[in-house]
């Protein structure tokens, strides 16, 4: 939506020759032109498209080097054409201010107070106006002064002029994900996941050949047997026992071979739909531990289970049973038509008739289960993610007493699913009588031509039985081929689903052209980041420099962004305006885990896996000696607790860490932190759940962790920030304070206020006040 | 909080800033209100609260509709400014039935694109009510799926 021309293209007047990219639209190419004066050039522009009653209808908003206009629709005796409605030029005071709630932007026009105007909009590309603003502000200020807008340092991007490092090849914002919805042919697009088994899949193919021609031997035999054998027979003919020998021999033969032959490709390719099954659960799982923390916020574990789990094995299932029944079927179908054709090609038409217009049912019934199927998949997950909901949170459905409305939520659920398939059975139902009678009128079809035929003496009735005993084969096998109309629709849904994960692309993507850091030394650079949570601003425009070895406490209500800006520094999420970069370098384009690698994670609510004390410790870091686990543990003020454990440090911690105390657990976090040695440490509310004795200890183990690193820190007691150089004040997604706590406390503002409520608080003891004073002393000595 | 200020103390006006200014008993006034539905889907005309620029809670209002005309008036503009919810009418075609998916629909608000980034982005609510959230977190409403036209309803049931 928002654009900025680069100056240096434009002349005056003249409008970039090209039109193509993310130039102004043609559309509005005329009616700027003919408003642009002789030395005006157009400098950016901002489509608006809402007009005062919400209403979708495109406007345009453009910023020259003298004013700022608002195109769009006006009433005319010609009707309804675009037109300049209002135009502001440049002049002391005005300011533009942008705000947005519920997805609606809108930007105001201020005059000192006054409100000159306001434009209304929805964000519809992932730029955002923070640079039309910042645009107009420079282009007023210049007009107003008389001097030249200052040149950016960084070279931007041509396009839309967001700061480009040199490592960076394409820009970030111009280049964000694109919507294309997967294909329809999903079940083809598993051949990535059965390349690397092409060869043992060739032979299961040719040994499947095989197996289908020896079962076709046995009906072409009957009409030797019939011709040559039993019609002479009842002729007056004795029977000859050598051909008779030499024709059952024959069928004997064929039936061994097609035996032989059946299994060891049954065997095969059972042996590689498996293999592929167990591909794809990998990589989905690979990929899905990839994601960005943005899509598992936005996902239920029940229906990701779902995914991995059962969605691959009836793939798996579809692809070892079904789709190999089919494709001897279909073999079969081609062969016999072959052979039919060669005994007799009239008998064989009309043997064959039917078989189109069964294609065609199937095609038909296709479509309609076919959407029945994925519906059911969502239907069967939603049921899967009441269970997961409230199994995890029985506690307070328990204490709430609310077993009755869990259990009619999931009947509901069930009641959906009941509903869904009812429709479904309904299509079903019809199709498989609807095939068998079919099969019924087909077979009385062969049988009153293939009479007609025998009475003009032109076929044998050996080969009216051959035709019989082939085409009740044929008309069977149909009936089950019928069948794969739902497995392969259940497949694909499977497939779709689980190509859903594989295709989402993380929203924090791994660079294409990674820079490395030899030496990290710590210095954080946030510039004018922002950060929407759907529809949420949650960081605006925000700037901080922290320097290698700094202290940095966040400060502020909960909800004002703190954890949501630790989050954008692990690059769990990618910030959507500015940049945040480690030692100069952009962190979007830096390796994620060896830039994750470099940053040490508290968290209030620690994770501890199922598994020993010592993996837990270690878990960043697998192989660290024993040595150096104590280490950490002992620097954490873990080791002494750890050995009042029955079993030391090989003691299991349970599930979340069950068995120990809030305080324990979280100094095993922080020994884990410690271990990996990160330059950069982050500490989210790690005191936060424990008791003061507790926190005591964990702010003395802290102590040693924050040595020598890049540290930023949360926290709600303010007590606990007393080694912080800076304390950064937020307030709604903005930085409004930033200072030592004197000058905070000096200057009585929003640090000012928070303190002084602490100190009010009866949740504040004594101690905590003490050694905020201590610190006061402290910083006053110092 | 649910029992602040539940009888009208306060005052509201508009201020040259064409922002809403609250003042309250004690004559002091706030600048820059926000005013915030507490249910807005499920009873948007219950609960209302008047949120300084600060975050604090000024004033609570049980219902709007016991609201005196002037102040209802006043209140129900500047909501109106604020909440953007198009109502979907029909929805004339997608462009895929696998998510993302791109519909051409029909609002209250007039014609518009919106992009449905997966399934999970459709909220059934009560009484066959649908809230559509698309990419950009802009919110559709469906009011009644039987009373959509049988193209949309056609359209929509793919998705549900």
């Amino acid at each position: 939506m928002l654009n900025v021309v680069n100056s240096t293209t434009v002349n005056s007047k003249t409008l970039p020759p090209n039109p193509s990219s993310r130039l102004l639209p043609n559309f509005w190419q005329p009616i700027v032109q003919s408003h642009l004066n002789d030395a005006e050039e157009l400098q950016a522009w901002l489509e608006i498209n809402l007009d005062e009653q919400l209403h979708f209808t495109e406007h345009l908003l453009v910023i020259t080097n003298r004013r700022l206009v608002y195109f769009g629709p006006a009433k005319t005796d010609a009707g309804v054409q675009n037109a300049l409605l209002r135009e502001y030029v440049y002049r002391n005071g005005l300011k533009l201010c942008q705000h947005d709630h519920a997805g609606i932007y809108s930007l105001e026009l201020f005059d000192q107070n006054l409100r000159l105007d306001s434009w209304r909009y929805t964000l519809t590309s992932d730029t955002s106006s923070t640079r039309f603003i910042k645009q107009f502000e420079q282009q007023c200020t210049s007009y107003v002064s008389g001097k030249p807008v200052p040149v950016e340092a960084t070279e931007p991007c041509p396009k839309c002029r967001y700061p480009l490092t040199a490592e960076q090849d394409e820009c970030p914002q111009c280049s964000s994900e694109i919507d294309t919805p997967p294909s329809t042919w999903t079940l083809f697009r598993l051949w990535r996941f059965a390349k690397p088994y092409q060869w043992q899949l060739l032979a299961g193919f040719l040994l499947m050949l095989a197996s289908t021609a020896a079962t076709l031997v046995p009906p072409y035999l009957t009409i030797p047997l019939m011709d040559k054998v039993l019609i002479p027979y009842q002729n007056g003919v004795p029977i000859d026992t050598g051909l008779v020998g030499l024709l059952l021999g024959g069928l004997l033969g064929s039936a061994l071979l097609a035996w032989g032959l059946g299994w060891s490709k049954t065997y095969i390719l059972a042996l590689v739909s498996e293999r592929i099954g167990a591909d794809l659960r990998t990589i989905t799982y690979d990929h899905l531990l990839k994601l960005s923390l943005e899509y598992f916020g936005g996902k239920r574990t029940g229906d990701l289970m779902a995914r991995i789990g059962s969605e691959s094995d009836r793939i798996c299932v579809f692809l070892s049973l079904h789709l190999l029944d089919f494709a001897t079927d279909v073999l079969m179908i081609i062969m016999t038509a072959a052979i039919l054709i060669s005994i007799n090609p009239e008998l064989a038409l009309v043997t064959l008739l039917p078989l189109p217009f069964i294609a065609w049912m199937i095609h038909i019934v296709r479509d309609k289960l076919r959407t029945g199927f994925e519906k059911i998949d969502r239907v069967w997950s939603e049921v899967s993610n009441v269970l997961a909901d409230t199994i995890p949170g029985i506690r307070v459905v328990k204490a709430f007493a609310q077993e009755s409305r869990e259990s009619s939520r999931f009947r509901e659920a069930n009641q959906h699913n009941l509903a869904v398939n009812d429709r479904i059975n309904k299509i079903w139902s019809l199709f498989s009588p609807s095939v068998t009678l079919l099969t019924e009128i087909g077979l009385l079809l062969v049988w009153a031509f293939g009479i007609w035929q025998i009475s003009k003496d032109e076929i044998s009735v050996g080969v009216l039985t051959a035709f019989l005993a082939y085409i009740s084969r044929f008309y069977t096998r149909l009936d089950s081929m019928s069948r794969i109309v739902s497995v392969t629709q259940k497949a694909a849904s499977g497939a779709k689903r689980i190509f859903d994960i594989l295709d989402h692309v993380s929203s924090v993507p791994e660079p294409s052209n990674p820079v490395h850091l030899d030496k990290v030394s710590g210095k954080i650079e946030i510039r004018s980041a922002g950060f929407r949570y759907g529809n949420r601003a949650v960081i605006k425009d925000l700037n901080l420099i922290i320097e290698p070895g700094e202290m940095i406490g966040l400060v502020g209500h909960s909800g004002s962004g703190k954890s949501t800006l630790v989050n954008l520094m692990c690059r769990f999420y990618d910030v959507s305006a500015g940049s945040i970069s480690l030692d100069g370098v952009n962190i979007r384009s830096l390796p994620i885990s060896e830039y994750r690698r470099n940053i040490g994670l508290v968290l209030q609510e620690p994770f501890l896996f199922f598994g020993s004390i010592a993996e837990n410790i270690a878990y960043g870091k697998p192989d660290a000696t024993r040595a150096e686990i104590i280490e950490a543990a002992r620097a954490a003020h873990a080791h002494e607790f750890i050995l009042r454990l029955p079993h030391g440090y090989d003691s299991l911690v349970g599930e979340r860490g069950h068995g120990l105390s809030g305080g324990e657990r979280q100094r095993i976090s922080i020994a884990r932190a410690l271990l990996i040695d990160p330059r950069i440490l982050i500490l989210d509310e790690a005191t936060a759940s424990v008791d003061t004795e507790t926190e005591k200890e964990i702010q003395r183990a802290l102590d040693n962790l924050v040595h020598g690193r890049t540290t930023i820190a949360i926290a709600h007691r303010l007590s606990t920030l007393h080694k912080a150089n800076r304390l950064v004040v937020m307030d709604r997604g903005q930085i409004v304070e930033v200072g030592s706590h004197d000058e905070l406390m000096a200057s009585e503002g929003a640090y000012y206020r928070l303190y002084q409520a602490q100190a009010r608080n009866v949740d504040t003891d004594l101690d905590d006040i003490s050694s905020d004073e201590r610190i006061a002393n402290k910083e006053a000595s110092a | 909080m649910t029992t602040l200020n539940s009888n009208i103390d306060f005052k509201l006006a508009h201020n040259a800033a064409g922002q809403l200014q609250f003042t309250d008993s004690d004559g002091t006034v706030f600048d820059g209100i926000n005013l915030v539905r507490a249910f807005p889907i499920s009873a948007p005309d219950e609960g209302l609260s008047i949120i300084s620029q600060q975050g604090h809670e000024l004033a609570w209002i049980p219902s709007l509709v016991d609201m005196p005309a002037q102040i209802k008036e006043l209140i129900e503009a500047e909501l109106a400014q604020r909440e953007f919810m198009p109502v979907i009418q029909r929805i004339h075609q997608v462009s895929s039935f696998a998510t993302p998916s791109i519909w051409d629909v029909a609002t209250d608000k007039g014609n518009t694109q919106l992009t449905l980034k997966a399934e999970d982005q459709i909220w059934r609510l009560k009484n066959n009510r649908l809230l559509i959230t698309d990419k950009n977190g802009v919110n559709f409403m469906v009011n009644n799926i039987e009373q959509l036209d049988k193209h949309s309803r056609k359209l929509l049931d793919r998705f549900l």
